[in-house]
């Protein structure tokens, strides 16, 4: 119990200023036939620093790690090196133990590194403002939808089958009950009339078109006609991105004409932490801007004309509009941006160009490595760090055989598409600067086994 | 920096240790990068012709980085520096075992979706987590895929409507009582229902006759906030329940404030179907400066079969991860999934860390001691603070106060900037609304009684002149890194982003005007 700072003494004075008998006396409006007297059954005492280390070490022992195998995982979460100073910087007490900024004037330091954090998600993404971040990509992703509709007042949004299946998912869940339509494209391994088909689609009842930048399978396509058949007929195009770092050499869905850009945000400065907690990015027109979920850091001066900053706009809110609020969002990742907005500016324009050419660099090289082995063929014409391969038999006990050979090989389309027979052997590999030529070495040979 | 070396007569603008820092992109250059990357040249590009001209991201080196943060993160109050008294948001001490536990690499750097034979120490975590909040509430199950509170909300009453449309149930209206946080009606609404308020009675508490009389058959739920926002225990919790029940309906029950009671009383015990969990509240995940946060959300039997996916199960062969593809037989009722991974490991693993340093015996002692600390606070201030609900018995977790018996002119924010002078973060304000400008002030268990005596005294101080009408309260702060800020300005003529000045110096943000950067 060495968090509680009270001792016996103290806790007998101040039920004395209280007036109180016992500490029991306290908890008198819980009825006493619910009340709990003694420790809880089932659970263990307390235990020293020591103890809990051991545990939780040993559960840690137990699984395998991304950064002591060859790694080639991606699908939406993605291991790039984060230098050493972001883990530091973000440990500061003053950072991590500070609340939501409500206090401006003692809340200066997030609330600055907010609106940091704000212009260089909008300039990545290449629109003109962007939020303070959201629970994660998918989440955005579902956020977005919802705005298209508040801005366009339509309820139908088209999914194109390049789109994350598990951001699809969420979607998905989320309209059940909201009452918006999703009209969702299947899957599939051939490319080539996607787009058409996307465009053939959009009509006058039609919110949005939601494609994703490059897409599960990696794959790039130029996003301007879509922009364009989709504002033609009134509707908005959202882009997703999960891979922030292919934006340092492709061009921005912003760029491309995307009147919404959301992201996954976890690449930048944020491990791979099973899956969270991550950061969603959330970018948009200036003129969208009171209909944006999340929070919002914004400049003003105080009552000395001294530069400052402060959340704004927060009437979009819901603990100030109840249930005329904009949308369930209540937090943003404030720690996690944090982490992306340092480790941005450690990269800037020029660490970032350099990392995204290093990642395609090795991309390229293993693609072509690898869609040399016999009866593997390589999907994608053009992609940034990740592709898919076509493998001669099912890629999903094709990957449990690579974890035989100790090889995080990749993330099978059988997994991600149970029910798509048309996808059972296509595997996603994404490969990052922290690959090693060993490490696809590795790879090569534990893939040539598993295809044999 | 003109304006601000007026200010504080130096050249600088600096005030020795208090440093002010420009913006990134007032400092940083184009050309600079605080990492070394290889210079690679691609020669056999495969991007289709999508080359990016060019991003204009500033980079700074790592020195100049490190002192960047370093020097924003001093304008910072955190509850490493002191009392964070906020109400219903809870700010305790944060354990920096639970850190380096999260940062295990076994934890911290593996992949959502890795082979599920290569993850079974995580899925044990996410178990073992699973296994305390199951029984320090007395329920069935848990969701853990929550991303904060008020996504656990929305969790909770997707089960709710997931289970009503199971039986066939067409229900409409979901009931918030006045005392609840307003998180609550934004969320029902989101879910698609009608919201209806309940009134409080003059003790604070739900008016249980009130919320018996509006029961009925278009009725889905009933959102409860216990212990409520005016930090009171609701007495009637399970007579509550069985009316809402009785009448065809489900009980969610906010667990924002679940550290007050922890290990003393289980929800489930009192009746309530499903809870969210704020764990950076009840167990110590640090807040970060607005997140992440994490809400599990803990089912009754009655709604555990409609929990979202993906969910951690036991099977022969080990621990394993119900997802869409095997859900048909194992949870076929499943609502579906809410993110695209499952929830937020590195938050499990603090809260994990917290809860088995503390124990069943600490948790308890936890609760006691927050409960202690929030009632000695409510007693010695009673008399100079108006106390709307003192009358009512002892308070639970959070000291509520109103601005009743201040001068003309004075109110709340007065009292809360000066406090800021004093070294101390501003309570929670205006909330909840029950209250006309209400001060809601929680201690949490981890502050001393030395520390709370020093609080006291302070704000004692700060009500006498708000009462007196001491003008100087109304220049407060005047120590903080900066006077009051202009929040009107900042929403009427909102600047969101820095636009780079234009050539002939003619600035584009306030700062130019103000002399501020």
């Amino acid at each position: 119990m060495r968090y509680l700072p009270l001792s016996d003494a103290d806790r007998s004075d101040m039920l004395k200023t209280i007036g109180a008998g016992s500490v029991d006396e306290l908890f008198r409006d819980v009825p006493e036939e619910a009340r709990l007297t003694g420790p809880i059954r089932g659970l263990p005492m307390h235990a020293p620093e020591m103890a809990v280390e051991r545990h939780l070490g040993a559960l840690a022992k137990k699984n395998m790690v991304a950064g002591e195998v060859p790694f080639f995982l991606g699908c939406g979460a993605y291991k790039h090196h984060v230098p050493a100073s972001v883990d530091h910087l973000i440990q500061r007490g003053e950072f991590l133990t500070a609340y939501t900024p409500y206090q401006p004037e003692i809340a200066q330091g997030t609330l600055q590194m907010l609106f940091e954090f704000q212009t260089q998600v909008a300039r990545l993404l290449g629109c003109e403002v962007a939020n303070a971040s959201m629970y994660d990509g998918s989440t955005a992703c579902w956020e977005a939808i919802g705005m298209a509709g508040r801005v366009t007042r339509r309820k139908k949004a088209i999914l194109s089958g390049g789109l994350h299946p598990h951001y699809v998912s969420v979607c998905k869940t989320m309209a059940k009950f909201t009452g918006d339509t999703l009209v969702t494209a299947e899957p599939r391994l051939e490319a080539a009339t996607d787009v058409d088909e996307l465009i053939a689609q959009i009509d006058g009842d039609t919110s949005c078109v939601v494609v994703q930048y490059p897409d599960i399978l990696g794959r790039i396509t130029d996003l301007a006609p879509i922009a364009e058949a989709a504002q033609a007929k009134g509707a908005l195009l959202v882009a997703v991105v999960t891979e922030p770092v292919a934006l340092g050499l492709i061009k921005a869905p912003g760029e491309m004409g995307a009147d919404i850009v959301v992201g996954e945000g976890q690449s930048i400065g944020v491990g791979l932490q099973f899956g969270g907690p991550y950061v969603g990015l959330f970018a948009t027109r200036e003129k969208y801007v009171r209909q944006m979920p999340g929070r919002l850091a914004g400049e003003t001066v105080d009552a000395e004309g001294k530069r400052g900053f402060v959340l704004t706009l927060s009437t979009r809110e819901q603990h100030i509009r109840r249930e005329k609020a904009t949308s369930n969002i209540c937090t943003n990742s404030g720690l996690c941006a944090l982490a992306w907005s340092i480790h941005m500016t450690l990269l800037g324009e020029k660490g970032l160009t350099e990392l995204a050419k290093v990642n395609h660099a090795k991309a390229v090289k293993v693609a072509e490595r690898l869609s040399a082995v016999p009866g593997v063929r390589l999907v994608n014409d053009a992609f940034f760090n990740e592709f898919t391969l076509e493998l001669p038999v099912e890629a999903r006990p094709a990957v449990h055989a690579m974890v035989e050979a100790g090889v995080l090989g990749g993330v099978s389309l059988g997994r991600l598409y149970p029910s798509v027979d048309a996808l059972k052997n296509g595997l996603v590999v994404a490969v990052t600067e922290v690959v090693s030529d060993a490490d696809i070495d590795a790879l090569e040979a534990a893939l040539k086994e598993a295809v044999k | 920096m003109a304006g601000e070396s007026a200010a504080t007569g130096t050249t600088t603008g600096n005030r020795a240790l208090m440093l002010e820092e420009p913006l990134l992109f007032e400092i940083g250059r184009r050309d600079q990068t605080g990492v070394d990357i290889d210079t690679v040249e691609l020669g056999n590009a495969r991007l289709g012709g999508l080359e990016r001209d060019g991003v204009d991201l500033p980079g700074l080196s790592e020195p100049e980085t490190v002192r960047h943060y370093t020097r924003l993160s001093r304008q910072n109050y955190a509850i490493d520096l002191g009392l964070f008294p906020l109400g219903s948001c809870t700010m305790k001490h944060n354990p920096r075992l639970n850190e380096k536990m999260a940062r295990l690499p076994g934890f911290a750097d593996i992949h959502p979706m890795q082979p599920q034979e290569t993850l079974q120490g995580a899925l044990g975590l996410i178990d073992e987590l699973a296994h305390w909040l199951v029984t320090l509430t007395g329920m069935s199950a848990v969701a853990m895929s929550p991303k904060a509170g008020a996504h656990g909300e929305l969790c909770g009453l997707l089960c709710i409507r997931a289970a009503l449309e199971a039986r066939g149930d067409a229900r409409s209206v979901v009931l918030v009582p006045e005392s609840a946080h307003g998180t609550n009606p934004a969320t029902a609404a989101f879910c698609g229902y009608k919201v209806e308020n309940i009134p409080a009675t003059k003790e604070g508490r739900v008016d249980l006759e009130a919320l018996k009389a509006r029961l009925g058959p278009d009725v889905a739920a009933v959102m409860i906030t216990n212990p409520n926002t005016c930090g009171l225990f609701e007495p009637d919790m399970k007579a509550i329940s069985d009316a809402v029940h009785a009448a065809g309906g489900l009980v969610y029950c906010d667990g924002a404030n679940f550290n007050a009671v922890v290990g003393k009383v289980r929800p489930g015990d009192l009746g309530v179907d499903a809870m969210h969990i704020n764990l950076h509240k009840t167990f110590s995940t640090p807040h970060g400066g607005g997140g992440p946060g994490s809400g599990p959300v803990v089912l009754s039997e009655a709604l555990a079969p409609f929990a979202p996916l993906p969910m951690v199960m036991k099977t022969a062969d080990g621990l394993r991860l119900v997802e869409e593809e095997n859900a048909g037989a194992d949870h076929p009722q499943s609502f579906g999934r809410m993110v695209a991974f499952h929830g937020q490991m590195g938050m499990f693993t603090r809260a994990l860390s917290y809860i088995l340093s503390h124990g069943a015996d600490g948790l308890a002692q936890v609760a006691e001691d927050a409960v202690l600390n929030a009632n000695y606070i409510l007693r010695s201030l009673e008399d100079v603070l108006d106390a709307p609900f003192a009358f009512s018995g002892p308070c639970m977790h959070e000291a509520i106060f109103s601005d009743k018996g201040f001068a003309d002119g004075f109110s709340t924010i007065d009292v809360a900037k000066a406090l800021i002078d004093e070294g101390f973060h501003p309570m929670t304000m205006y909330f909840p609304l029950v209250v006309h400008g209400a001060m809601l002030v929680e201690p949490t268990e981890t502050e001393s009684k030395a520390n709370l005596d020093q609080f006291i005294a302070a704000l004692r101080s700060i009500a006498e002149k708000a009462k007196a009408g001491d003008p100087a309260l109304k220049a407060a702060p005047i120590y903080a890194p900066r006077r009051r800020l202009d929040e009107t300005l900042a929403a009427r003529k909102p600047i969101l982003a820095y636009k780079t000045p234009a050539p002939d110096g003619a600035g584009t943000g306030l700062g130019a005007k103000y002399g501020g950067g």
